[in-house]
């Protein structure tokens, strides 16, 4: 699968990304300047962390007005994955293509730490390498990741089933203590209605090979690039 | 938002000064707000009941009218100057 890392001025997990899809995963893979306005024929699009615009304003609020995005939007409306890491995923937040937005982690601090995830759906391409319930470790490291959005949007994201991940303890369990970021519902990743955009604020990129002493973020890349669904959406046939 | 006809010389060809001010909603949990509040207690301050964190721009614009000036601040605000899921913004003309 062609993909595509949207590098913008202060990303810095765009080469990390770059490394799993090319050279673990095999894939023909590009980077995409934000001032381009053509995706170049890239199925799946990464946003990838950093500090894009140095976080003025909002995390993302910036890079979500980057010329790119239009592509990016038109992508994603028509059925095409877009996965946004971290800041990526805060820039999907204040595009709008995701619902739901980010404040300053609960205690302030910017966090740097390896967290556990609970997979909550295994029947999106995504999450195709795991099984619902399945417990993974990945690192965060960021400002902004407290995620929070209305008492009746949460409901209804709840409802829909839009809730990819969640912060849990090392056993699997829902405990205010591994929520370290203080997120709504201790939401870690989100996915749109279609299921075909995704983001996170851990980094899978950062935890896919052995050789980090951790590989538990190679299956969601590697979902990420599953066939299934391909344009028309991300339904994947069975586990 | 209001704008009243001219009080600070706003509007004197087509030039206008907005200040914006964004606020975390008072639903929402703000928690440098909460810091700040807590660091005011430790220094001594009693009885200071709420602190919330915002952010103050000042929007110098060109516009035909006090009309068109609301509408393009109020435009700003709502696509990046604010994020209103968990924002608020308010609106005031000061002078140039």
């Amino acid at each position: 699968m062609k993909c595509g890392i949207v590098v913008f001025p202060g990303s810095n997990c765009d080469h990390d990304v770059y490394h799993v899809l090319s050279h673990v995963l095999e894939q023909e893979t590009t980077f995409l300047w934000h001032q381009r306005t053509s995706l170049e024929g890239c199925e799946l699009i990464v946003l990838p962390g950093g500090f894009s615009y140095g976080d003025y304003l909002r995390a993302g609020s910036m890079a979500a007005h980057s010329p790119i995005m239009g592509a990016v939007r038109r992508h994603a409306e028509a059925g095409g994955r877009v996965l946004g890491i971290c800041n990526g995923f805060q820039m999907l937040l204040e595009t709008g293509l995701l619902p739901g937005a980010m404040r300053r982690n609960r205690d302030l601090r910017f966090l740097s730490v390896d967290v556990h995830l609970r997979v909550e759906r295994d029947d999106l391409a995504w999450c195709s390498r795991y099984r619902r319930g399945d417990v993974l470790r990945m690192p965060i490291a960021h400002a902004e990741g407290n995620y929070a959005d209305t008492e009746e949007a949460l409901d209804e994201l709840e409802r829909r089933g839009q809730v990819v991940f969640r912060y849990v303890d090392a056993a699997g369990g829902l405990d205010p203590a591994a929520n370290l970021n203080g997120s709504a519902r201790a939401v870690a990743g989100v996915c749109n209605a279609g299921g075909n955009v995704l983001g996170l604020m851990p980094h899978p990129e950062r935890c896919a090979e052995e050789l980090l002493g951790n590989r538990d973020g190679l299956g969601l890349l590697a979902g990420a690039v599953a066939a299934g669904g391909g344009r028309a959406g991300v339904q994947a046939a069975g586990g | 938002m209001t704008l009243r006809t001219n009080p600070h010389g706003q509007g004197s060809e087509g030039r206008f000064v907005a200040r914006v001010l964004v606020y975390p909603r008072a639903e929402v949990l703000d928690p440098q707000g909460r810091a700040i509040e807590d660091a005011l207690g430790r220094i001594g301050f009693d009885g200071v009941r709420r602190i919330r964190a915002g952010k103050s721009f000042e929007v110098a614009l060109e516009a035909a009218d006090e009309a068109e000036a609301n509408e393009a601040v109020d435009r700003m605000c709502r696509r990046l100057l604010a994020n209103p899921i968990v924002e608020d913004y308010t609106v005031e003309w000061i002078p140039e």
